[in-house]
């Protein structure tokens, strides 16, 4: 780890005029990511900014009924919340799917959409790396890259992006709202990350000397009809290898509206539209699930060792949206896959 | 009097580790201590052509880098590297002694500061340019016919390979054992506090200070008196901590070129630099005649080595003492690669050669028709077949036995995929366990002072096994006293002599080294109460004496009996100090095993391929059991370790860097409680007269064996799928 000034931000304000003031520097919440990043050596911010203080810890209702939540609210916070339990169980279930108890009171909202990839080469200043050193090469894509991406990869980069939360949030369309030197917007979650293309060491569309203030989810929420499955190498404290976030609106057995979101297959969440449509007006029958995760996966490339990641995610779509549709959503505390 | 011995006694250390009284090798303080922090290498094969440290040294508050151009010295001759564990060929790893590069994460140079964070920070300054190697290799399947044979542990017996062609019904296979880290609890660390005039004692993390002690006496050229090692508590270590490690010899080095304390700890990523269980492919072949019984046995083990020493353990050969059969051959192969050298860890050999041996009978049983347990039983061998030798005791037969009744083994459908629970297919997998029942000449000291309370003490570590509990319950029994009387001091290299912690051969050494200097307390206080005027034990042979509740007492006339406070009082002794050192009486006449009979049941959900391990029954013959509680403890250990090495575990490397890819544990998988069912412990009864007084025979490795192999052979019962390379990753079921 180097050496790093720290500053603490007093507000929201405040801290974009400390990023603009210091290039090079880092904000810093839970730091759950970072710090481990940075006892790598991986990130070496010539600062911090701290703003675990700023007033973003209120999870509120929007006045069209959705939910606005500050980007300092604690994963476990949220999770645990009533309206979350109630309205929006799909985003409970995906977090508690991730990490550990320990680290999901420390992790903050904002912060789990900034988290890295787990690329063991990322992680490794001593293998080439196109995020950490542009134009070093990619050591993944003939490398040890079983857990890898399938989907939206480039012959850049192949890394995944590990977050549980983040799929859960791509499936509801939550809003990600950001303040910077030029004001304050919104963007959809799902523009918010970005694929690697040829500029892998830019994981999001967060400009710079900007901060994320909150997320809002619209007022539907898939109470009744979800499920987040993630499949791993062993039952808890694993990145995915795949998951699922399968978000239903039934009309008898007829689908009304759907959403299916993947994780661990993807430099971001991976949605596909043309598969929701697909579902929408039919039937939740086996054949349809099978249908929509073929179109999910459609262009899914396997590397040298990650080629089940596509059978293993077509299989888990097909449960995830089974278990969503008979109102059976995988439980989370449960030692075993329902 | 056994009040303690063979009960469920808590650990004695309990209390001090829960509450943090219980200090570690990186905890102890000392006046101006220095903090050292390794910088590791990042190639595999080479030399260093410049190591430039002058940016680290313009850091305010670091003290100096140490490197193999900037140490005081160090012994030039192998000998003096060679520890009481060391590989008997080869030449010992010697940290920071030149500018060769032998494995990638060796340590090239010490960073010290006057705080572990500058330390930290530094090393990120120091400039390393490396004259490559290009021609390294890591990869054991790609240089597998590099392997030599080494020495031959069990000679052949028989025509192996004819036997084999021409069995009846004949399985051979390759299994793969990946390489596989200890990743103990606690970090590997030693504070090294310089007491002046060169005087030095060291906290270290160890299996075995009297070991480390001699090593840096001969690597420093110090006298014995000049070093104290002590390690009163250890997080762990598995085998990981029986030679000893770099940070010893860097954190001394440290305190001896500064002339102040010094405490080296690595980090988590660093420890992927010390021993590992080293690679294997284990190449079984089974034949057998028409009825079942074994007619050939071959296990050629192909493992990996380091360039620079021959680490070899048994993996090969077990067969021998399980099944009879009159034809085997064994051999052991090495292949040298560009890695650190191997070292133990738990049940080394037997984890992964008897996984390898306990698949295959599994195949071959499938072959025959058999059930497993009876294809076992038809070559059952009531003799150690490579010497010919009868057993002290072997209650392999009952364990079968008793596990499969407490497991429902009968209710087993043999046909794989006969048997579902929902989405999950069920499958019922058994194998067979055996160790060694080892010991080893260890002395104890025991002071009894008129109060009634006694200090045992005795240089063997307690790794977490718990030997200060079991030196306590031994102590009390055999001083008849409560066991709140008794403390024990362990792990100081200046109290009697003990080996390394290891082969699960410390209770038995250490009870009887206890055992043996009560009985020289025993008879001094015998001899004492009967002299006593008017003495009610007058006349009684001293050989009829018991101590028991604080009293010297005839053996079955409680009625006749003295205080040892008053015997000692009437004697004008405030203590009595006894010393005895316990050898073993060689007995070459018999084999001496522990065994067990492991069954596991697994649910594999049939479309995901996750596997869970909802049952395991663990029966275990091993003799006398000192502390069921503890023991229990053990065996439980064992066996969800076993389930790591099933489903979890592997050190991944990308070859193309020489490089451990997974260096920390939140990559490289154990399983967490989420992964934990239920797990049965039985301790099968083993009477054992011959093998030593108490009957014991240590169960510290013996509870892993098997369970990997169990857990294969219910994997390929639930899926028809037979996985012969470890771990048992669902992508592997998927196909």
């Amino acid at each position: 780890m180097i050496n790093f000034q720290y500053s603490r931000a007093t507000d929201v304000a405040d801290a974009i005029l400390l990023l603009a003031a210091h290039p090079g520097a880092k904000l810093i919440a839970g730091g759950t990511n970072l710090i481990d990043l940075m006892k790598e050596n991986v990130e070496q911010p010539s600062r911090l900014i701290d703003i675990s203080r700023l007033p973003l810890r209120k999870i509120e209702e929007t006045a069209d009924g959705g939910l606005r939540i500050g980007a300092l609210v604690p994963n476990s916070d949220l999770a645990y919340h009533p309206l979350v339990e109630q309205r929006y169980p799909l985003l409970a279930s995906a977090i508690l799917a991730g990490a550990s108890a320990q680290l999901r009171n420390m992790a903050s909202v904002g912060g789990n959409l900034m988290q890295r990839t787990r690329c063991a080469y990322f992680y490794d200043t001593a293998t080439p790396c196109n995020k950490q050193t542009p134009g070093s090469g990619c050591s993944a894509i003939d490398g040890r890259n079983r857990n890898h991406a399938i989907l939206g990869t480039s012959a850049s980069c192949i890394a995944t992006n590990p977050s549980d939360m983040s799929v859960a949030l791509a499936a509801l369309g939550a809003l990600v709202h950001i303040a910077g030197p030029s004001g304050e917007r919104a963007m959809a979650l799902t523009d918010f990350h970005r694929l690697p293309g040829d500029t892998p060491h830019i994981d999001t569309d967060l400009g710079t000397g900007e901060i994320i203030t909150a997320i809002e989810l619209p007022p539907r929420g898939f109470a009744h009809n979800y499920s987040y499955l993630k499949i791993r190498d062993r039952l808890s404290y694993a990145f995915a290898l795949v998951s699922v976030a399968a978000a239903l609106e039934l009309e008898g057995d007829t689908i009304s509206e759907a959403r299916v979101a993947l994780g661990g297959v993807a430099h971001k969440p991976w949605r596909s539209l043309e598969a929701e449509t697909a579902l929408r007006g039919q039937a939740a029958t086996t054949d349809r699930f099978s249908r929509a995760a073929d179109l999910l996966l459609r262009g899914a490339t396997a590397s040298s060792h990650n080629r089940f990641k596509i059978e293993l995610a077509r299989r888990a779509i097909v449960r995830t949206l089974t278990q969503a549709a008979s109102a059976t959503p995988q439980s989370q505390a449960h030692k075993k896959i329902a | 009097m056994n009040a303690y011995v063979g009960t469920a006694t808590s650990r004695v250390d309990g209390r001090a580790k829960v509450t943090g009284a219980a200090k570690y090798a990186g905890e102890f303080a000392a006046d101006g201590l220095a903090h050292g922090f390794v910088v590791a290498a990042t190639i595999p094969r080479g030399r260093i052509a410049r190591l430039d440290t002058s940016e680290t040294l313009k850091v305010k508050g670091v003290l100096d880098v140490l490197t193999h151009a900037h140490r005081p010295p160090l012994a030039d001759k192998d000998e003096a590297w060679k520890d009481e564990v060391a590989p008997e060929e080869g030449s010992p790893f010697r940290p920071l002694y030149d500018d060769s590069i032998k494995f990638n994460g060796q340590p090239i140079a010490l960073v010290v500061a006057e705080d572990w964070e500058t330390a930290k920070f530094a090393a990120t300054l120091v400039r390393v340019d490396y004259q490559e190697e290009q021609s390294f290799a890591t990869d054991l399947e790609a240089e597998r016919s590099k392997g030599a044979e080494v020495k031959q542990l069990h000679k052949p017996r028989g025509d192996a390979a004819r036997a084999l062609a021409g069995a009846s019904v004949r399985h051979e296979a390759d299994y793969f054992v990946p390489t596989e880290h200890h990743n103990p609890m606690e970090l590997f660390a030693t504070t090294t506090v310089w007491d002046g005039n060169g005087r030095l004692t060291v906290y270290d993390k160890t299996q075995g200070v009297q070991n480390v002690h001699k090593f840096l006496c001969s690597v420093f050229g110090k006298k014995p008196d000049d070093i104290r090692v002590l390690s009163p508590y250890v997080g762990g270590a598995f085998g990981s901590g029986l030679r000893p490690q770099y940070q010893v010899v860097l954190a001394t080095l440290a305190a001896l070129a500064l002339e102040r304390s010094v405490r080296v700890g690595l980090t988590r990523q660093q420890m992927y630099g010390l021993g590992h269980r080293p690679a294997t492919i284990e190449r079984v072949g089974l034949g057998a005649k028409p009825d079942g019984t074994l007619d050939a046995v071959t296990h050629e083990a192909t493992a990996v080595t380091s360039r620079y020493e021959d680490f070899s353990r048994n993996d090969t050969g077990w067969a021998e003492q399980l099944y009879k059969s009159p034809n085997s051959r064994f051999s052991h192969k090495l292949v040298r690669l560009d890695v650190s050298t191997p070292c133990d860890m738990r049940a080394p050999g037997a984890a992964s050669g008897v996984c390898a041996l306990e698949c295959a009978m599994d195949e071959l049983a499938v072959a025959l028709k058999l059930d497993p347990i009876e294809l076992r039983l038809k070559s059952y061998s009531d003799r150690d077949q490579s010497e010919d030798l009868p057993y002290t005791s072997k209650q392999l037969r009952e364990c079968y036995a008793r596990g499969a009744e407490a497991f429902g083994w009968s209710r087993r459908n043999p046909a794989p995929r006969s048997m579902r629970d929902g989405k999950e297919l069920v499958g019922w997998g058994m194998a067979t366990g055996v160790w060694e029942a080892l010991q080893m000449p260890v002395a104890a000291r025991i002071v009894l002072t008129a109060n009634g309370h006694a200090e045992v003490s005795c240089a063997a570590s307690d790794i977490g096994t718990g030997t200060y509990t079991i030196v306590a319950q031994v102590a009390a029994d055999a001083l008849g006293l409560p066991i709140e009387n008794i403390s024990v001091r362990l792990a100081d290299s200046t109290l009697p002599q003990a080996p390394v912690e290891g082969g699960s051969w410390m209770a038995a050494s250490s009870a009887h080294a206890v055992l043996g200097a009560a009985e020289d307390i025993r008879q001094d206080l015998a001899r004492l109460a009967s002299t006593m005027p008017a003495s009610p034990l007058g006349g009684v042979d001293a050989a009829d004496v018991i101590l028991v509740d604080g009293t010297i007492s005839k053996n079955g006339d409680k009625g006749r009996a003295v205080s040892i406070a008053d015997a000692m009082r009437y004697g004008k002794l405030e203590r009595l100090e006894k010393q005895k050192l316990n050898q073993f009486a060689e007995d070459k006449s018999h084999a001496r095993n522990t065994h067990s009979a492991v069954f596991a049941e697994v649910k594999v959900d049939e479309q995901l391929g996750v596997i869970r391990v909802t049952r395991v029954v663990s029966a275990v013959a091993a003799g006398r059991i000192l502390n069921t509680k503890t023991g229990r403890s053990q065996i439980m250990g064992g066996v969800v370790w076993g389930i790591g090495m099933a489903l979890h575990e592997e050190t991944v490397m990308d070859h193309r860097f020489g490089r451990i890819m997974n260096p920390n544990i939140a990559e490289y998988h154990i399983p967490v409680n989420a992964d934990i069912h239920d797990i049965d412990v039985i301790f099968v009864e083993e009477r054992d007269d011959r093998i030593n007084r108490l009957g014991v025979k240590g169960l510290g490795e013996i509870g892993i064996v098997g369970v990997p192999a169990a857990i294969a052979n219910a994997v390929y019962h639930a899926t028809g799928k037979r996985i012969r390379r470890f771990p048992i990753t669902l992508d592997k079921l998927l196909d």
